[in-house]
């Protein structure tokens, strides 16, 4: 899809709390901007480097009581009497640290995990996860545990002549929304159509033969780790700061599933299938909400998700790329990567 | 004046086989040299030690005086030392020029930073890589070929790319395995006359070939293995002549035309 195509897309969907500013609406569409974002971010390394990540939420749950936590203050014991004290924070201070949290993470997990490969990376990321919530349910004093963060102040923006504006009503956090998710859009794209992007395909596509032109393994393997994990980040503390109250709930394997979901029918591997994947697996719940009971929606979820792997098992992008007549240049070379082309 | 390469009393064991028992020998700077021997003799084990796939039990491997022991493929490839693969390795859902791409990694540098930020250098680092892929599938006669994947390749188109992977990034030292192997005549005839623009250019080259009118024509030295260990080492009139090797190939006459004659 062309760049032009995208900033359309990004334009019309900028319109919509003028065009439809039904509060409804700009909700649903905001959480699903939030998923699509840790999409963005999971096919980064799913889609990319051809790693499958179970533990993805944790990046997400790290961003979120990381971003928080430094914007709510926390005053805590560390063991031999110390204590470990943190004013509040402007909540840009706290969504900074949401990042980099998550990032430093994803630096450990990397040179950990790339160790180990395929089957085992995917069960150490689950144990991630499982372990991260444990810590949450049961370091109370730092996390509420499961009473869960309450009173997490919104977002807010500095903007020039009006000093840090606060993003309360439902079109300035869906703006804010999709201001974070373009630009991490941008920079999966950035990355991925370069050097490193080539570098981080070989390694998918035949690790031996990469390792042989010279492509370090583990240092392409940790950037992706490290860019994924941040801005997975960045998407559990716009969460965070959107619903304003967090339980541990956020390390569940359901929303790993989900983010997974949206990559694998989307697309993986392609810049747009999390985008596409994610919209139809963050608004169909809530589409179907008013016209079918919970018990048939899940089946209805279960039935296109299934459907949608038999019958597009590289996921819907590359499908529709492939019905599109390919553009003919010199060197298209990056588009039929980055799009395969039919 | 030191070799480009030089292996020393190199061992390999494989589990509890010894793939290569006792392998000495030298590549010299701009010359051809073949590694030659029956299936199972050691040869692309040999090529698994020297460029970090393996890790040697014994012995000494050199490259422009450095010892590589411990070197990931990785390092050794940075280093000019690249391999090619026995059996056909491409990038194959890829493109022929992705592929050159990928190949050309070490002639660049760009990271993080100019990926992001798209300075100047960075495109001009890309605009010049660009060229060189389209130059290096030139070199093959691959260039009609560039848009479509690598996977949907002839066989004989697929072993010539593989040599453009190994060759991209103009190492000093390339190692070619079986570069030949299922090759018809003519497409065996371009692949030697491809290995001696590769040596015209300056690359040197180690190559493990079961074509014995190939290798004969082409090297300047042979080092002959059988059963993990050098029993010849010589030009190849020498090698023709050899009675040791004469007798290793006896039975398997096809690999050695003019010693059976
Ligand atoms: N991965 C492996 N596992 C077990 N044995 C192997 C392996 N690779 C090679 N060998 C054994 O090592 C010996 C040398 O093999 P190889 O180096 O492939 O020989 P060549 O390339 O000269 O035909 C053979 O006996 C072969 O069976
Ligand atoms: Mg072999």
């Amino acid at each position: 899809m062309s760049a032009v195509f995208g900033w359309l897309f990004v334009a019309a969907m900028a319109a919509v709390p003028v065009v439809f500013p039904d509060p409804y609406v700009l909700s649903v569409l905001t959480s699903a901007g939030i998923f699509i974002i840790g999409a963005i971010s999971l096919n980064l390394l799913l889609g990319y480097t051809g790693q499958l990540s179970l533990g993805h939420a944790a990046f997400f749950g790290l961003g979120a009581y990381a971003s928080a936590l430094v914007s709510l203050g926390f005053d805590i014991g560390i063991g031999f009497g110390l204590r470990l004290r943190l004013d509040p924070q402007p909540v840009f201070v706290g969504f900074l640290a949401g990042i980099a949290v998550a990032g430093a993470f994803g630096w450990l997990l990397g040179r950990l995990a790339f160790r180990v490969r395929g089957a085992y990376f995917v069960v150490i990321t689950i144990c991630f996860a499982q372990v991260l919530r444990m810590v949450a349910l049961n370091w109370v004093e730092l996390t509420q545990g499961p009473m869960a963060l309450i009173g997490i102040p919104p977002a807010s923006l500095w903007l020039p002549g009006q000093g840090v504006v606060p993003l309360y009503t439902k079109p300035q956090s869906f703006w804010l929304v999709l201001g974070v998710g373009t630009l991490a859009f941008l920079l999966v794209r950035q990355v991925v159509q370069s050097r490193i992007g080539r570098a981080l395909v070989a390694l998918r596509e035949n690790e031996t033969l990469a390792r042989s032109v010279g492509i370090r393994v583990t240092h392409y393997l940790v950037i992706a780790t490290v860019l994924s994990a941040g801005i997975a980040g960045a998407a559990g503390s716009l969460f965070a700061h959107y619903v304003r109250i967090i339980d541990p709930d956020v390390f569940l394997f359901i929303y790993t599933v989900t983010m997974v979901i949206m990559v694998i029918t989307g697309g993986k591997g392609t810049l747009w299938g999390p985008v596409v994947g994610g919209l139809i697996f963050g608004l169909m719940p809530d589409l179907l909400r008013g016209s079918a009971p919970p018990e048939a929606q899940w089946i209805a979820y279960g039935v296109l998700m299934i459907l949608l792997v038999m019958f597009l098992p590289r996921g819907i992008v590359p499908a529709v790329a492939g019905l599109l007549p390919a553009r003919r240049r010199p060197a298209p070379a990056i588009a039929a990567m980055v799009e395969p082309a039919p | 004046m030191t070799a480009l390469l030089e292996v020393e009393h190199v061992a390999v064991q494989i589990g509890g086989l010894v793939a290569v028992a006792d392998l000495s020998f030298t590549v010299e700077e701009g010359q051809v040299v073949s590694l030659i021997g029956p299936n199972g003799a050691g040869k692309t084990t040999a090529f698994n030690a020297i460029t970090g796939y393996m890790r040697p039990r014994q012995g000494r491997i050199r490259f422009r005086g450095q010892d590589l022991a411990g070197l990931s493929p990785e390092r050794i490839a940075a280093l000019g030392l690249v391999r090619s693969f026995q059996r056909t390795s491409i990038f194959g859902p890829c493109t022929v020029f992705e592929n050159a791409r990928m190949a050309l990694h070490l002639r660049g540098e760009s990271g993080l930073l100019g990926a992001l930020l798209r300075l100047p250098g960075m495109r001009r680092e890309e605009a010049r890589l660009r060229e060189e892929a389209f130059a290096m599938l030139d070199f093959v006669g691959l260039t009609a070929r560039a848009e479509v994947t690598a996977d949907s390749l002839a066989y004989g188109e697929q072993r010539r790319l593989g040599i453009a992977l190994a060759a991209a990034a103009a190492p000093q030292l390339l190692l070619l395995d079986e570069p030949a192997a299922g090759l018809n005549p003519s497409e065996t005839a371009e692949c030697m006359a491809l290995i001696r623009q590769l040596r015209d250019r300056g690359t040197t080259i180690l190559l493990v070939e079961h074509d014995m009118a190939m290798v004969m024509r082409i090297s300047d030295r042979i080092v002959v293995l059988n059963q993990g260990r050098i029993i010849a080492d010589g030009p190849p009139a020498e090698i023709r002549e050899d009675p040791e090797v004469i007798r290793a190939y006896l039975g398997t006459s096809r690999e050695v035309p003019h010693a059976a004659a």
